[in-house]
């Protein structure tokens, strides 16, 4: 008796909690409440014209007219849809972002990056996609990880585009002088520590090994080589700083030690992304972290050569930081054009051989082909997508071995919560370490625990 | 006939209005234009930082008034008080050399009978450079390693320093920076100055036996006390919103000993999304801003009033 009650209770709270969660679902941003008609797939004789943001400039040549030539096939294969392309050079600016998003000015389909996702979604500025994705055909294979940066309240936002791991990424040639085998790059910090030694050994300016430390890009590293020590930058309940930890305390001491005691980091610090870069293409550094994408840029922009640079996983392997971006759709969008937008999304981001994903193009256009990421996809569409990758992979893909190995088998890591303001914190951590021959460790963590503990508190 | 006067009177005021509103009519039209331009981009913006600072938003979401909540955040933000010292001490610092270089320079300037107009060019020049360019050429000189200011130092034997990448001599890095980009506009502006001082007293001093510094003393700073006190107090309004210098050579680094009150503003809207934040540290700084701004006012009254009427 008692058995059949606590049975009808159950049943009851489930009901409930499904009628609460029906109801839920009902009043979601951006579903208007459409009718069974609105699920099925678009009607080829309905007309439709979205606007799509993140075309490449016309400073990009080569990209571009690779999208534009994208976009005039997937016209053909659905005359009913005109896709109006939306350039920009970043495709997000966080200045202008917010600004473009509160004044309606964004596109149908908007791009964004990973980090924004979580902010729109509890601002109510995107739409429901998620009774709209079902007929997409890889869409059970993207990685679990990265589509759940675009869930909320159990509703789909959005869908990625790309991703990116942080590694090592390190100069082949200076290994090779520094008598080291570049094949067999550093899987640990001793290792790098190690190796940047006697990188900047070979004299010349050259520095063995560089970290960020201002704009708060020295907070972003720092919270990447606590991850790949299995550390933590905040509790699992994003209440407190976990970083004055046995692990935190060996990511300074590291590069307290390579600083001031190995001299292998060189005099010039608060360095940032945009100094680091030029020093690996004028062969004057000899690691970095980076994620894959920053091999192009180096070459592109700096003159460096593809054939110099190895990547490798993050060292100590215990996590990684992961970025990347995606795309999610304006809250005053129609359901066709949600639909319009999915099947786009779906030709140009989401097929193994297409669209982005276009090796053979790429490789034809001399695009760099064969970089370790951005993978987005388990199952066989990644087995698909790194087949045609490697036939048509005209950079030294033996070169990234390492990392294409390793990395999958690193944990993947998001930013913490206030990700900015505790970059800023441990941005100060980070510069003092590097220009503080003095600098007390202790003293440095306990207060920016403090400062980051109160940043915590205030954020609601 | 009274009737008639009075009517032709009152007819021949109107019409000299009508005449008086249409000479005025283009004036008119630039004047509104100079505040439709005012109105929207200044006083609007100003009005809206002030509301914004007792608001929390994202432009987003859900406005919501909190009060003084952004303030009591702000002063809890330790950062917050190392940005107000920082910029007091390099409004500070930014005042000693950068008020005294360029007015000694001028002085100099105004004494040399040779060159004076390719010295004058050659002090302006850094002017016209975009900041942007000027800070950047700093972020070689000052690099400890192959950097021109340690070369130097090398080179006539003395110990180099780490420049920006020391919290010791970050600041004043920032100063000498901030002081080689502006002084040119001071110098041309003391330049102007000295050459309204009367040439007589100049000589007659030097009949009474007056060296250079007295002269000085005497003659060229009382002379000149007003654009020099002018030349301070926007000096000041300047300085203290330091900005570019921290943001593009050291990122408020190290360990914030260069973050300034605009650079932490920035932080908080940009970097943060906390734009209630940010409106309240803007709001603090400009009712500091305000009081140097009324005093520079009042001063330029006591000029007007000071000068002859003229005729």
């Amino acid at each position: 008796m008692k058995r059949a009650r606590r049975l009808a209770a159950v049943v009851a709270g489930v009901t409930a909690l499904a009628s609460v969660a029906a109801c839920g679902s009902g009043s979601g941003n951006g579903d208007k409440g459409g009718s069974a008609a609105d699920v099925g797939p678009l009607d080829p004789n309905t007309k439709v014209s979205i606007t799509v943001g993140c075309q490449p400039p016309k400073s990009s040549k080569a990209l571009r007219k690779e999208w534009d030539n994208d976009v005039a096939a997937f016209e053909k294969l659905h005359p009913n849809i005109t896709i109006v392309s939306k350039d920009a050079f970043p495709c997000e600016d966080p200045k202008t972002f917010t600004a473009k998003l509160a004044g309606g000015q964004m596109e149908n389909v908007y791009y964004v990056y990973l980090t924004d996702a979580k902010n729109i979604i509890e601002n109510g500025q995107a739409a429901d996609i998620t009774k709209y994705v079902s007929g997409v055909k890889n869409y059970q294979y993207l990685q679990p990880q990265l589509l759940n940066v675009f869930k909320g309240g159990g509703r789909l936002w959005g869908l990625p585009k790309t991703n990116y791991s942080m590694g090592l990424l390190y100069n082949r040639k200076l290994f090779q002088q520094a008598g080291l085998n570049p094949d067999q790059p550093p899987a640990t910090w001793d290792e790098v520590r190690a190796d940047a030694k006697k990188i900047a050994a070979l004299g010349n300016g050259i520095v063995g090994y560089a970290d960020y430390s201002a704009n708060n890009q020295g907070g972003w590293h720092f919270t990447a080589e606590m991850y790949s020590q299995g550390g933590d930058i905040v509790t699992p309940d994003g209440k407190k700083a976990a970083f004055n930890s046995p692990q935190g305390h060996a990511v300074l001491q590291n590069l307290q030690q390579m600083r001031w005691t190995d001299n292998s980091m060189g005099s010039k610090q608060l360095l940032q992304i945009a100094d680091v870069q030029p020093m690996m293409a004028s062969g004057k550094l000899g690691m970095y972290l980076s994620a894959p994408d920053n091999i192009p840029t180096i070459k592109d922009q700096f003159q460096g050569k593809f054939e110099d640079y190895g990547l490798a996983p993050m060292p100590g392997a215990q996590g990684t930081l992961i970025g990347g971006d995606g795309y999610m759709f304006n809250r005053k969008d129609t359901p066709d054009q949600i639909k319009a937008g999915i099947l786009w999304l779906e030709f140009e981001n989401l097929t193994p051989g297409k669209g982005q994903f276009d090796w053979a193009q790429k490789n034809a256009d001399k695009q760099p082909v064969g970089l370790p990421q951005p993978n987005i996809f388990t199952g066989p569409p990644a087995a698909e997508e790194l087949q045609v990758r490697t036939q048509n992979a005209n950079l030294p893909v033996q070169n990234y071995k390492a990392f294409a190995d390793g990395d999958p088998k690193v944990k993947y890591r998001l930013e913490p919560p206030q990700a900015q303001q505790i970059y800023a914190v441990l941005d100060g951590v980070v510069s003092s370490v590097l220009t503080n021959r003095n600098a007390d460790i202790n003293s440095l963590l306990s207060k920016a625990e403090t400062k980051v503990n109160g940043i915590l508190a205030n954020a609601d | 006939m009274d009737i008639s006067l009075s009517r032709g009177t009152r007819w021949s005021a109107r019409a000299r209005r009508g005449r008086g509103v249409r000479r005025n009519l283009t004036a008119y039209g630039f004047l509104c234009a100079a505040l439709v331009c005012f109105a929207l981009f200044s006083w609007y913006p100003i009005v809206r930082e002030v509301i914004l600072s007792f608001q929390k938003t994202n432009f987003i979401g859900e406005t919501k008034w909190v009060g003084l909540k952004n303030f009591h955040r702000i002063f809890q933000d330790p950062s917050f008080s190392a940005a107000w010292k920082n910029t007091a001490i390099f409004t500070l610092l930014a005042l000693i050399c950068g008020y005294a270089v360029p007015f000694v320079t001028a002085l100099l300037l105004n004494e040399l009978r040779h060159a004076r107009g390719y010295l004058r060019f050659v002090v302006y020049l850094p002017v016209m450079l975009p900041p942007a360019v000027s800070v950047l050429l700093f972020k070689w000189f000052y690099n400890p390693g192959p950097g021109l200011f340690n070369e130097i130092l090398r080179f006539v034997h003395l110990p180099t320093l780490a420049w920006l990448d020391s919290s010791k001599t970050a600041l004043i890095s920032l100063v000498i920076v901030a002081t080689w980009t502006n002084m040119g506009s001071g110098t041309l502006i003391y330049l102007a100055a000295l050459q309204t001082v009367p040439a007589e007293l100049y000589e007659a001093a030097e009949l009474d036996g007056a060296g250079l510094l007295r002269r000085i003393r005497h003659i060229t700073i009382p002379q000149t006390k007003l654009i020099l006190l002018v030349m301070l107090l926007l000096q000041i309004i300047a300085t203290m919103q330091v900005f570019i210098e921290p943001f593009l050579l050291t990122g408020g680094g190290p360990d914030n000993a260069t973050v300034s009150v605009v650079y932490l503003m920035y932080q908080y809207a940009f970097n943060f999304n906390n734009y209630g934040g940010g409106g309240a540290l803007g709001l603090m700084l400009m009712l500091v801003l305000v009081v140097f701004s009324a005093v520079y006012l009042r001063l330029s009254r006591d000029d007007r009033d000071s000068r002859p009427a003229r005729v």
